[in-house]
């Protein structure tokens, strides 16, 4: 099976180029880029000068496989990833029970191998049941094949046992992923303190329970040597003690959640229970400095962090609804904002949202490259169209972008070579 | 006359003029009030269902007085007990209640934007008695009321708002009713109860209470709430009190003829000494309660005027 894709605005995150030209794929991988001839019986695909780019490798989306299938299933989530141009999928264990067991892990992966259109790979818990009290079974956990190691949203508190699970990851080489946030201090937070918080009644967290988070796991990645991501870096203040860690050469990523890029406080309005995420968005100010640390690099990862909220959830008072927001069909129109904004290249995009977490989880995706896996997708960066939360794909409708202009069409996506998403025309 | 609003759930939607609209009807209920035959047929016929998620006996009677001399049919809700136990959400409530047509609801609730929530999806008026720590607006409108009948006007008064802000609904009614009619705010309250960035709302800030009181002309206390305190705000009541209880001492920094208010109720020896509270002469605590009644008669009567007359246009076919 050959393909040949031409006359393609080619998006290379390796080189930070954009080139005009076409891309071959054979046996599933790209087998020539640039001006590659095509064999005789090979599929010809005009892009129409189309962007064409590694497809989104996103990491931390939430399913609701097992437990809250009636949110989120492996097949919805899998449909909805293909009509966003995310090709891989890394899934989070925050489900209900969490994915804390060998064999957890493998009825998931099980599931998701018969019903996911797009590649899936899941990480498992750091501790028993995300309580922070037990160490998972790490070694056998990566035996069947989890990719990292998280729990997510909850914070270890209690550093002894976080430091003895670290050590123990680091001697296994795992990947830790880490939730930078101090939890006394946002303990019943629903938004982040200041002049909105205060004037709408609501319980704010200070954004330093970021910075004091990021320090803490600061300490504890120096006292062990682990491989740490930070998930969700979403502060000014946070910065300067991430830039600190990689002078010193440790071993830690950091990531950003696309909401965190694209809204900030004020967008909650009038309680819109839709724009509840955690943690909560920040002020303007936090928001262009996040911006910046994601173009200059220091912000490593871009992530949709997917999470999947019935109407039940939300259709409450902003304290006592659930956090989250679907994001997977809508993340790379909405990273168009910060393109046509002129504050990202499309390069540097795809470098946060394919390349860089591919290389951090050791996964060959996410280049423009001869022998990589022909994950791709094809996108307008220019369409715009209105979004309309019903027409999604997921289970749950529960966007902030419901109702808003956005600019950026995801016109075909392929794994391994495979076309698994084509837009209607 | 305008007041155009369809539910009052905040300070924060009203326009100057609204506010002046609300003040000037409501002192002719003050005047009905004062009558041995109170009574207007302003909700004649009108059913009003009060709806308190949280305990409340001063706010809840003051409804229901307002409710009854305008001549609606009033029925008390005490939620805290009933089918919020059994599992039944805001939404559910809502449409129940909203399914029996009442015409005014008055709600009280312990979470911010939870009345907002409610009036989304019924259809008729409905009234923020108090949501969370996010507005009150009835007892904003009482206190201005009160305060230009004690000081002759409303605008270019020098207020301090003292205590618990940042657990009060009642200041940042307060805050957002004052400043829109032109006045100087201070608020005065130790660091722990004051909330992150709210200078940006135009007041300033004080943490010394004698300095903040100084050459007020009016000055507001607000009670410690310890029920929504989850620990360590303060280090004692008594630490408290003589830091920042308004003794005649404290009040004397304020202006010779400035009025003291409290939205009630009190915990005398704690946030205000209780002579001080009784004193006729600086005390308006007790003409805050009289005003309470009449601005919710004239609230409740301004959203049944709107409501008819949006039913009236329905009811004829105009699009609204």
């Amino acid at each position: 099976m050959t393909t040949l894709l031409t006359n393609a605005r080619l998006i290379d995150p390796e080189g930070l180029t954009e080139t005009t030209g076409s891309l071959l794929i054979e046996n599933g991988l790209i087998a020539g880029i640039g001006d590659a001839k095509a064999p005789k019986d090979a599929d010809i695909i005009d892009c129409g000068g189309k962007c064409l780019a590694p497809g989104i490798v996103d990491l931390g989306v939430k399913i609701g496989e097992p437990g809250e299938r009636h949110k989120e299933s492996f097949r919805s989530a899998g449909l909805a990833a293909a009509a966003g141009g995310v090709t891989t999928i890394v899934a989070r264990p925050d489900t209900n029970p969490a994915i804390d067991n060998p064999e957890t892990l493998e009825f998931v992966t099980r599931r998701a191998a018969e019903a996911c259109p797009v590649r899936i790979r899941h990480m498992a818990a750091l501790t028993k049941g995300r309580e922070g009290r037990e160490m998972t079974e790490i070694g056998f956990l990566l035996d069947a094949g989890a990719i990292a190691f998280t729990d997510c949203d909850h914070v270890v508190s209690n550093t002894k046992v976080l430091s003895r699970a670290l050590t123990y990851a680091r001697s296994l080489n795992a990947l830790v992923m880490g939730h930078p946030q101090e939890p006394g201090l946002s303990a019943g937070a629903a938004t982040t303190s200041g002049k909105f918080a205060s004037l709408r009644g609501l319980p704010g967290v200070s954004p330093m329970a970021e910075r004091i988070g990021i320090d803490r796991d600061m300490g504890m990645v120096e006292m062990t040597g682990v491989k740490y991501h930070f998930d969700q870096i979403t502060t000014a203040r946070a910065l300067p003690p991430l830039e600190r860690a990689k002078n010193n050469g440790f071993d830690v990523t950091a990531g950003t959640s696309i909401h965190h890029l694209t809204l900030n406080e004020f967008d909650v309005g009038d309680y819109r229970t839709f724009f509840k995420v955690k943690p909560p968005l920040r002020s303007e100010d936090d928001r262009l400095a996040v911006v910046e640390a994601v173009a200059s690099g220091l912000i490593d990862i871009i992530s949709s962090m997917h999470t999947p909220q019935d109407e039940e959830s939300k259709r409450l008072p902003f304290e006592d609804a659930a956090s989250g927001a679907v994001a997977l069909e809508t993340f790379l129109p909405a990273a168009m904002r910060l393109y046509h904004a002129g504050q990202l290249t499309l390069p540097q995009l795809f470098r946060a949202m394919a390349l860089n977490p591919a290389k951090r989880l050791g996964l060959p995706q996410g280049r423009l490259a001869e022998g990589a896996p022909a994950d791709l997708v094809l996108f307008d960066p220019d369409a715009p169209f209105v979004l309309d939360r019903f027409t999604l794909n997921s289970k749950s409708k529960n966007t902030p972008f419901d109702g808003q202009r956005m600019e950026g069409r995801v016109l075909a996506t392929w794994v391994a070579g495979e076309q698994v998403f084509k837009a209607e025309a | 006359m305008t007041f155009r609003a369809r539910h009052l759930l905040g300070i924060e939607h009203l326009a100057p003029e609204e506010i002046r609209t609300v003040l000037d009807l409501s002192e002719k209920y003050v005047e009905l009030n004062r009558r041995t035959v109170k009574h207007s047929d302003a909700l004649e016929g009108m059913t009003q269902i009060n709806m308190f998620f949280e305990a409340s006996t001063r706010t809840q009677a003051s409804f229901e007085l307002a409710g009854k001399r305008l001549g609606a049919d009033v029925m008390n809700m005490a939620m805290q007990h009933s089918s919020v136990k059994k599992g039944e959400t805001l939404i559910d409530t809502a449409l129940t209640l909203n399914a029996m047509h009442p015409d005014l609801l008055v709600v009280r609730h312990p979470a911010s934007g939870a009345v907002d929530l409610l009036a989304q999806k019924v259809n008729c008026a409905v009234l923020n008695a108090g949501d969370g720590r996010h507005e009150h607006p009835t007892q904003a409108l009482l206190d201005g009321l009160t305060i230009r009948r004690a000081k002759g006007r409303i605008q270019r008064l020098t207020v301090a708002i003292c205590g618990d802000i940042a657990h009060s609904r009642v200041a940042r009614s307060n805050l957002i009713l004052l400043g829109k009619m032109e006045n100087r705010i201070r608020l005065i309250a130790p660091p722990t109860l004051m909330p992150s960035g709210i200078r940006d709302l135009g007041c300033e800030v004080y943490e010394d209470m004698r300095e903040g009181l100084k050459d007020c002309d009016v000055v507001m206390m607000l009670r410690l709430q310890k029920e929504r305190m989850d620990g360590g705000f303060i280090p004692s009541e008594r630490e408290y009190y003589h830091r920042y209880g308004l003794d005649a001492e404290k009040l004397a920094h304020a202006k010779e003829d400035a009025i003291v208010m409290h939205p009630g109720p009190m915990n005398r020896g704690v946030e205000i000494d209780g002579e001080l509270a009784d004193d006729i002469n600086r005390s308006v605590i007790q003409d805050q309660v009289e005003m309470g009644v009449a601005v919710r008669m004239a609230c409740m009567d301004l959203l049944a005027r709107n409501l008819r007359a949006e039913r009236g246009r329905q009811a004829v076919g105009v699009m609204v």
